[in-house]
């Protein structure tokens, strides 16, 4: 199982992406001008500030050629991921719907989350063995979920709202509390908070976020993308 | 290129004609600019010597005023800071260096260093306290270590005063914007709240970094015919204020934005700069490294040369600029930030500057190092700044200090918010709301604690932040798939804390500043680290006052004591002194950061009660004193005109048996009494383990105790070094008092505090302990 | 030709920065006030301008959550 782990000017967590990657498989980084993922089976966007977070998160990083390879592999069915800064190049590169916007305090805040699992059988989520609620650190500024409420019925409908801040745990405004989607195919899922940092009880407070790893493997060793 | 420098690109030296001229920039300064610069007319005589009799022109007298400047050149306080200890074992770098090192095992350093940015901070917090992070980050990777932890120790005035909030959210989001954006976690830190801050705040911040010793580089420049490289940002006006005296044009009313005070940091940019230098020195491509902060390519430059007993040639028109019409002396005097100097073998400096264009940042050689023991700036082909480095670095003048203890008192009492016959609990409840007391959850939620994946303790978790040496992941990989394996190969860790309560320095300069470094090393003791080495900010009003001078005296001779006494040397640090108004002087506020390393990071200390069932005991020196204690202040009351005497040797005793109980695992948490005192630090432990206490108490408690004639108030909110309250197994726990003196005062129990004392009770529940605590919510309005 | 492209968030969507200084304003005294929303600048020279609006499309502006408007400047 070989993860690929993008890094832009300014990604601050790709290391910790890859750390958490090599618990479950082998890992290596991708620098964001290279196109060659590298035969990578899945692909993770980090987190940090790519770009200085100048113009809006993530917009800058979407267009970059690296992410151009992986828009074409999400396209195949590759597995990709996105985390926090993640999150926002998918959502600005269109492989996943809605857009993260500032917090609603304008603030940003370090806090240990508690999120629902609200699609347990996602290639990202099915090695859960049943937990149904996470323990996951999640800091961030800019990371309030938006979409239109037809789009967000539709999203609930298809089953792609994968995680949820569990009551009282949703400091950024999300709407319908979502900290996790996945596109229409399955295959691309995006959260705010960090799994990789909840990987290793000693630092992490949990080791939930490894589930998250140990799901993206087993939906590529069972050869199930899309 | 110029007619007599040494050529930046090839580095030969070219012989200068005899009598180069030193071009006079026009109307050269006069007596009364060097004095609005900030030099004394004596001072200014010293520069006209140093420069063979002749006035000094504009680059050389801004020169001159930033290096003699108190900032750079510690006029006030180098004599002083030359009594501390600065030798130990661990010590790998001392002071004299961008950060100093201390040895961590596995043949890596941990470099670290506090400094502070007190002054821009009150013009903007912002960018002040941004820029102050940027700052020492950068002295942490100058000598070659990665940063891997920040710290910030702040002071303001009373919360009520609403520019006293203004600064604290600004200080408290630029720190937030810079150490989040570049990916070092705030892992710890202070926040003190009192009046004499009101027009002075504090805005310390401390880094420290790792570095296989190896990759360690001094700033020394060497090599006559080496190369002189400026990396980073381009240059602009930012910082150069107040030398705007010197400026040849004549600058309208709509000019002032030209010339700003307030340095902008880009973190962004900092981010390659960081990447970028380490690959430099990875690659052996460097002969010595150094950051620009204070002062500039002024300081960096000349500081290299002196170090390296050379000379340097600097060709400002090489120097990439931001800003048009920059003149010499503005290039030279620019603080513009994230950038770096470097000394580059000739034959090298291509590679150099292919690696800087890689990570995306400018890389110019600029100058070249000299055998002429003098700093000379060219502008192209003219000479316009000769002066000889060691007058300009190492003589200047150093003054005595002529302390005189303040026959009146120096600061007036805070006012009154709590009657004096309250009863114990609602003392209790004030305390722990009190702006010095309450949780600092809502300004630490603001840090990311964990980027980089090594925290093991994080904010109000333990007394001290706890930092994995090598990433975890690291050990269990070879442990099998996701196993945190309790029976694996330990995990080093670093300690890091930073102190320091300047309301009882004010009180007692000598005693408060041994308080200040023992409970450092408590804070250390209570996670099971050990001191390796300190580090200080010694923030102080104006010097030439008598009572100032006394203060600072007095507190140097006290952090020398105590580091001697727990073995913990200086290997850096920074002065920040005439913090003060017309309304008189900060408290003396001498902040110590230390660093300490614990054997295996899972037995690392918490400071939360942890099972119900647990003994609860109260260990080492206790000796509580209400003098200067958040109680008196909260009362109204003056401060002591002293401190009581402390048992250094009782507290070092007490921190080598908590520190060796919680190394093996024998103890469940541990936690230093200190503002509040034992009632406050029950409750805090309390409230981090979401349980309750059971505490009995006779007046015995203390060392001093009386018995009857004891204020009950005195024993729960006394304050004073040495006491902590552990928990755990009662056999663990009463094993500590092989090395020292343990008091069983309760029981850890489910959901409420209670503490008696002979008639004495106060009781509250969590809930209300929580709400009490949770006080400074309101600061960072949403 | 220098443009200047204004973009605004979305009319619907919370916005919390016009929100703050919202607030902010009659605090310092200033009655009056209604209805703010903070957006964003973006001034360039550009040879073609038929390509602003999607630069606007693509990088500037996303149209998801913000609306845009692109002034020519002579």
């Amino acid at each position: 199982m070989r993860f690929g782990v993008l890094q832009f000017p300014g990604s601050c967590d790709e290391v910790d992406a890859l750390q958490a990657a090599r618990r479950v498989g082998d890992a290596e980084l991708i620098w964001h001008a290279e196109r060659d993922l590298g035969g990578a089976d899945a692909i993770v966007v980090p987190g940090g500030f790519s770009y200085g977070d100048y113009l809006r998160a993530g917009a800058i990083a979407r267009f970059s050629p690296a992410m151009e390879s992986v828009i074409e592999f999400a396209r195949d069915g590759g597995l990709v991921l996105g985390i926090c800064n993640g999150f926002q190049v998918l959502c600005e590169a269109r492989l996943l719907p809605g857009a993260l916007l500032p917090n609603t305090n304008l603030r940003f805040i370090f806090r240990q989350v508690d999120l629902d699992v609200v699609a347990p059988d996602t290639p990202f989520t099915r090695a859960l063995g049943g937990l149904t609620r996470l323990s996951i650190p999640a800091k961030h500024s800019w990371g309030r979920y938006y979409a239109d409420d037809s789009t967000l019925d539709e999203l609930e409908r298809r089953g792609q709202v994968v995680l949820r801040y569990t009551s009282g745990h949703n400091f950024n405004g999300s709407l319908r509390d979502i900290a996790g989607v996945s596109n229409e195919a399955g295959n691309v899922f995006g959260l705010m908070p960090h799994p990789e940092h909840a990987v290793d009880a000693l630092t992490g407070g949990s080791t939930d976020g490894l589930t998250i790893f140990q799901s993206m493997r087993l939906a590529v060793e069972e050869g199930v993308h899309v | 290129m110029s007619e007599g420098a040494a050529d930046p690109r090839s580095g030969t030296p070219r012989s200068s004609p005899p009598e180069a001229r030193v071009s006079d920039n026009a109307t050269p300064p006069t007596v009364e600019d060097a004095l609005a610069l900030g030099l004394t007319r004596a001072e200014y005589e010293l520069v006209r010597e140093h420069q063979g009799g002749r006035a000094p022109n504009q680059v050389e007298l801004a020169m001159y005023s930033l290096l003699w400047s108190e900032h750079c050149a510690y006029k006030h306080s180098k004599k002083l800071l030359r009594t501390l200890p600065t030798e130990g074992e661990h010590v790998v770098m001392g002071p004299g260096e961008n950060a100093g090192a201390v040895d961590v095992g596995d043949g890596l350093v941990c470099a670290f260093k506090v400094e502070s940015h007190n002054h821009p901070s009150a013009v903007e917090p912002f960018q002040g306290a941004a820029t102050g992070v940027g700052g020492i980050l950068r002295d942490i990777f100058a000598i070659g270590a990665r940063p891997i932890a920040v710290l910030d120790s702040l002071r303001f005035g009373e919360p009520s005063s609403s520019r006293s909030r203004y600064l604290l959210d600004g200080a408290v989001s630029g720190i937030a914007h810079y150490g989040n954006s570049i990916g070092v976690p705030t892992v710890g830190g202070e926040v003190y709240f009192e009046a004499p801050y009101e027009q002075n705040c504090l805005i310390n911040a401390m880094a420290l970094g790792l570095a296989p010793r190896e990759r360690l580089v001094r700033s020394a420049a060497a090599g006559p015919g080496n190369v002189v490289i400026l990396f980073g940002a381009s240059t602009g006006r930012d910082g150069i204020g107040g030398a705007s005296v010197l400026a040849s044009a004549e600058l309208g009313d709509d000019d002032s934005d030209k010339r700003p005070t307030v340095q902008v940091g880009d973190p962004f940019e900092e981010s390659k700069l960081l990447e970028c230098s380490l690959e430099l020195l990875e690659a052996g491509l460097l002969v010595s490294l150094q950051d620009l902060g204070a002062a500039g390519l002024t300081s960096s430059a000349s500081e290299m040369a002196s170090a390296g007993r050379v000379g340097i040639d600097i060709d400002v028109s090489l120097v990439p600029l931001r800003e048009s019409d920059m003149e010499p002396f503005e290039i030279m005097v620019s603080e513009s930030q994230e950038r770096m100097l470097c000394v580059v073998e000739p034959a090298r400096v291509p590679d150099v500057l292919a690696l800087c264009e890689r990570f995306e940042i400018h890389g110019t050689a600029i100058g070249a190092v000299t055998d002429t023991l003098r700093m000379r700036v060219f502008d192209g082909p003219e000479l316009v700044g000769d002066m000889p480095v060691s007058a300009l670095v190492d003589d200047c003048p150093l003054y005595d200090l002529a302390p005189a203890r303040s026959a009146t008192p120096v600061y007036a009492p805070a006012p009154a918010t709590l009657a004096l016959d309250a009863s114990a609990r609602a003392c209790l409840l004030a305390l722990l709301a009190s702006p010095n007391v309450a949780s600092r959850r809502p300004l630490f939620e603001h840090y990311d604690a964990i980027v980089q994946s090594r925290t093991v303790r994080r904010p109000e978790q333990a007394d001290a932040a706890v930092l994995a040496i090598h990433h975890p992941g690291e050990e269990v990989r070879a442990a099998g798939d996701g196993v945190d394996a309790d029976d694996g190969p330990a995990i080093p860790a670093l300690a890091v804390s930073i102190d320091c309560n300047g309301r009882r320095v004010a009180a007692d300069p000598y005693r408060g500043t041994i308080a200040a470094v023992l409970e450092c090393a408590s804070n250390l003791a209570c996670v099971g680290a050990e001191p390796l080495g300190t580090t200080n900010n010694l923030n102080f009003g104006n010097p030439e006052k008598p009572h100032v001078a006394w203060q600072l005296t007095e507190s140097v001779r006290g952090l020398g004591d105590a580091c001697r006494a727990l073995d913990a040397p200086i290997v850096g640090g920074n002065v920040s002194l005439y913090n003060e108004t017309s309304s008189g002087p900060i408290y003396p506020t001498p902040v110590i950061g230390m660093v300490g390393r614990l054997p295996d990071a899972r037995n690392a200390g918490r400071l939360g009660f942890a099972r119900a069932g647990d003994t609860v005991a109260l260990v080492g020196p206790f000796a509580p004193s209400l003098h200067a204690s958040e109680l008196s202040k909260l009362r109204g009351h003056p401060l002591p005109d002293e401190l009581p005497e402390i048992d250094v040797a009782g507290v070092r005793s007490a921190q080598f048996a908590v520190r060796g109980a919680m190394r093996v695992g024998g103890l469940s948490s541990a936690h230093d009494i200190a503002e509040g005192g034992l009632a406050t630090a029950l409750a805090e432990c309390c409230l981090a383990g979401g349980l309750g206490v059971d505490v009995w108490l006779d007046s015995f408690v203390c060392d001093d105790g009386d018995g009857d004639e004891d204020d009950p108030f005195r024993t729960f909110f006394g304050e004073g070094p040495g006491g902590f309250l552990v928990s755990g197994i009662s056999t663990g726990v009463r094993a500590l008092g092989r090395r020292t003196h343990v008091r069983v005062i309760g029981t850890v129990c489910s959901d409420a505090l209670s503490i008696r004392l002979g008639d004495i009770s106060l009781s509250a529940t969590l809930v209300e302990l929580a709400e009490a605590h949770g006080a400074l919510a309101e600061l960072f309005p949403c | 030709m220098r443009a200047r492209v204004l973009i605004r968030p979305k009319a619907g969507i919370l916005d919390p920065q016009g929100a703050a200084v919202e607030r902010a304003l009659p605090a310092l005294g200033f009655a009056g006030v209604a209805n703010v929303h903070v957006g964003r600048l973006v001034e360039l020279d550009v040879e073609d301008s038929s390509q602003l609006q999607s630069m606007c499309e693509r990088l500037l502006a996303n149209p998801l959550v913000e609306d845009y408007e692109v002034q020519l400047l002579s």
